[in-house]
C-alpha cells in the first residue's frame, strides 16, 4: 500500500528539490549535511574501523595484547585444517537450515490460523508474541532446567529411551534443545510478518474462490501462499541470518558441549578469541565467517530474483 | 499522545477485514481455536514452569507440579545474591538512554537521506549505512572489544553509543520509506515562511513520524534490554553489569539452587513482561509495522 505512494512521491521529487549549485552551498542543504555526515563518521568509527582492523589482525599472530608480527595467510591456512572450526561451520549451517525451515512452517501455519475465524484472536496473537519480548539467555536457562529435570522424568515415565536422559549432554541429540529454543523464540516475529502479509490479501479473492468450490488446501496453496510470497522471502532471509549467528542459545544450554559438538561459529569466535588466547586466529575466522555469509546472501538474492522473474 | 494515535491506526487497519468476515459468516471455527489454544501452551508452560519453580524449595523443584510449600524468600535471596537493583538500574539506564538517543538522532539521519536520495552523496550514505546490516556482529566483535577498551568506553556509555550507532542501518531501512511518503508540500510551505531545515524537521517531520518512532523505540528497547553478547564483550567492570550479564555470572556461580536461580530469572523477565501485558496491542502493532517495511 505505501510502496506505490512512496515511489510516486519519489519520482516527482527531483523536479521540486532545490538544486545546489557548485559554489554557493545553500543553507538548507548544509543542514542536511550536518544531519547525516557526523552520523556517518561515528558509524565508521564503531563499525567499519573495527571491521578493517579485524581484517588486519587476521594476518598477525596477536593474542589480543602485547607484541605481534605479521604472519601472512598462516591463520587462514590453519583454519582450513582445523577440525573444530570445520565442525562449527557445518554445525552452524545445518542448525540454521533446520531452524529456518521449522520457524517458517510453524509460523505460516500459526499466522493462517490466527487470521481465520477463531475466537480470542487478539489474545492468542499477544500470547504467541511473548517469546520475542524475552531475552534468549534468560529463557534459555529456564529451558536448560526443563531439559535437565522434568523432561527426562517424563521420558522415563513413558518409557521413551532417548528422552529418559538429558538431551543436553547427549552426543547425538544435544542440538535438539538449541533448535527448540531458537524456534520457540523465532516463531514469534515470523508470525507477525506473515500476519502482516495475510492482511494485504483482499477477502473477495476467497469469496470468489469459494463460489468455485475451492477447498481449504487449494485455498492455501493456490491463493494464500503465492500472494504472501514476498513475505516468505523476507522471513527466510531474516530467520536464516539470525539462526546463522546463534550464540545466546549455546551459552545458555550446552556451553558448546558435549565434546565441542554444539559449538557455533559465533560461539567459537568468542570463546577462542576472548578467553582462549586465539585472538588473531579467531579474527581470521570472523573474516571467513563474513565471506561465507556474503556468499550465502548472494545465493539467496539470486534465488529470490529468479523466483520473481518466473 | 503518540501511543493513542498508533493503537487507533493499528486497530482500524485490522478491523474492516474482521467485521467483513463475521458478517459473511457467523460461525467461529472452534476446532481451529482449540488447536491454536493447545499450541499456545508451548509458550505458556515454560512461563508457568518459571513461576512455580521460583516459589519452590530446592527439594521440591524439577516438576511441573505446584509448590507444596511456597518459598517466597527465594526472591529476597536472589535479589541480594545477583545484586538485582544494581543490574536492573544499569539495564534501565542503558535501555532508556539508547532509546532516547536513537530516536533523537537516527530519525534526522533518515530524514536527511530520504529527502536527498537523488543526490549521489546521500545515496552513497544510504548504502553506506544499509550495507552494515550485512556485517554480522560476530565479525567485528573481537576488534570492537579491544577498541572500546582503548577508548575507555568499556562501560554503560560505550554500550549506549553502540546501540545508537549499530541500529542505524535497520532504523534507516524502516524510516526512509515512511518519510518519503510524507508530502513535501508541507515542508515547502514552512520554508516559504522562513523555517530552517532543522526547525522543519523538529516541528513538522518528527511529530509526523510518530508510528515509525514507536516501532524504532520498541525494537531498540527490546534489543538493549535483552542483549547479552554486546555487554558480554564490551563491559569489563562487574559493577556495570546488565541484567542478562548478571544472570550469566550468577548461573555459573550458584547453579545448584534452582528455585533461587529461577526467582532471579523471573525478576529478569518481569519488567519487560509487565510492560508488555499493558501495552501488548501497541507493541505488536508497532513491531508489525516495522516488519512490513
Amino acid at each position: 500500500m505505501t510502496s506505490s505512494s512512496t515511489s510516486a512521491v519519489a519520482s516527482s521529487r527531483p523536479a521540486k528539490k532545490p538544486r545546489k549549485s557548485a559554489f554557493s552551498g545553500r543553507k538548507v542543504d548544509r543542514a542536511f549535511y550536518w544531519m547525516a555526515v557526523p552520523a556517518a563518521l561515528i558509524f565508521a568509527v564503531f563499525l567499519y574501523v573495527p571491521f578493517i582492523r579485524g581484517v588486519a589482525y587476521s594476518f598477525t599472530n596477536s593474542q589480543g595484547f602485547g607484541d605481534y608480527k605479521w604472519i601472512g595467510l598462516k591463520n587462514y591456512g590453519a583454519l582450513f585444517k582445523d577440525n573444530r572450526v570445520g565442525h562449527a561451520y557445518v554445525f552452524t549451517f545445518l542448525l540454521a537450515v533446520i531452524i529456518t525451515l521449522l520457524i517458517n512452517v510453524i509460523a505460516m501455519f500459526l499466522a493462517v490460523a490466527l487470521n481465520s475465524r477463531i475466537a480470542f484472536k487478539n489474545g492468542f496473537r499477544a500470547i504467541y508474541f511473548i517469546p520475542y519480548t524475552l531475552g534468549v539467555l534468560v529463557i534459555g536457562y529456564v529451558f536448560k532446567y526443563i531439559f535437565m529435570a522434568p523432561l527426562p522424568a517424563i521420558g522415563k515415565a513413558l518409557g521413551i529411551g532417548w528422552l529418559s536422559q538429558s538431551l543436553l549432554t547427549s552426543e547425538s541429540y544435544s542440538w535438539v534443545p538449541i533448535v527448540f529454543l531458537s524456534v520457540w523464540q523465532g516463531v514469534a516475529y515470523s508470525v507477525l510478518i506473515y500476519l502482516a502479509g495475510l492482511q494485504t490479501i483482499d477477502d473477495e479473492i476467497y469469496e470468489a474462490a469459494s463460489l468455485d468450490g475451492v477447498n481449504a488446501w487449494q485455498n492455501f496453496w493456490k491463493i494464500t501462499f503465492p500472494l504472501i510470497g514476498p513475505f516468505f522471502t523476507i522471513n527466510l532471509v531474516l530467520s536464516f541470518k539470525n539462526a546463522f549467528n546463534t550464540f545466546d542459545q549455546v551459552v545458555a544450554l550446552t556451553d558448546g558441549g558435549p565434546d565441542s559438538k554444539t559449538e557455533t561459529v559465533t560461539y567459537l569466535i568468542w570463546k577462542g578469541g576472548l578467553t582462549g588466547g586465539e585472538y588473531a586466529y579467531q579474527t581470521a575466522n570472523a573474516v571467513l565467517f563474513f565471506i561465507v555469509l556474503a556468499i550465502i546472501a548472494f545465493i539467496q538474492l539470486r534465488i529470490s530474483n529468479a523466483q520473481e522473474k518466473v | 499522545m503518540s501511543a493513542t494515535t498508533i493503537s487507533k491506526t493499528g486497530v482500524s487497519a485490522a478491523k474492516p477485514a474482521e467485521t467483513k468476515v463475521y458478517r459473511r459468516d457467523h460461525n467461529i471455527n472452534w476446532w481451529l481455536t482449540a488447536v491454536v489454544a493447545v499450541l499456545s501452551l508451548t509458550v505458556l508452560i515454560p512461563l508457568y514452569f518459571t513461576v512455580v519453580t521460583a516459589l519452590k524449595t530446592p527439594a521440591d523443584a524439577g516438576t511441573f507440579a505446584l509448590p507444596t510449600t511456597w518459598n517466597w524468600h527465594n526472591f529476597a535471596d536472589a535479589w541480594a545474591k545477583v545484586n538485582y537493583p544494581k543490574a536492573a538500574l544499569n539495564s534501565a539506564i542503558i535501555t532508556v538512554a539508547s532509546v532516547a538517543l536513537t530516536l533523537l538522532t537516527n530519525t534526522f539521519v533518515a530524514y536527511a537521506i530520504a529527502r536527498n536520495m537523488d543526490k549521489r552523496f546521500f545515496r552513497f550514505l544510504y548504502y553506506f549505512f544499509i550495507a552494515a546490516m550485512f556485517v554480522p556482529f560476530p565479525v567485528i566483535m573481537l576488534p570492537l572489544a579491544k577498541q572500546m577498551g582503548a577508548l575507555h568506553l568499556d562501560n554503560q556509555l560505550g554500550l549506549i553509543i553502540l546501540y545508537m550507532t549499530l541500529g542505524l542501518g535497520t532504523n534507516l531501512f524502516i524510516a526512509t520509506g515512511f518519510i518519503r511518503s510524507i508530502p513535501i508540500s508541507l515542508e515547502e510551505a514552512a520554508r516559504i515562511d522562513g523555517a530552517s531545515t532543522w526547525t522543519i524537521f523538529w516541528k513538522i517531520i518528527f511529530p509526523l513520524m510518530g508510528p515509525i518512532n514507536a516501532t524504532i523505540a520498541i525494537l531498540t528497547a527490546l534489543w538493549a534490554w535483552n542483549d547479552f553478547l554486546m555487554p558480554l564483550i564490551v563491559l569489563t567492570d562487574q559493577s556495570n553489569q546488565t541484567i542478562p550479564l548478571a544472570q550469566y555470572v550468577f548461573s555459573s556461580q550458584f547453579a545448584t539452587n534452582y528455585p533461587m536461580a529461577f526467582a532471579s530469572y523471573l525478576m529478569a523477565m518481569a519488567p519487560i513482561l509487565v510492560v508488555y501485558v499493558f501495552a501488548q496491542k501497541w507493541v505488536v502493532g508497532s513491531v508489525m509495522r516495522g516488519a512490513v517495511k
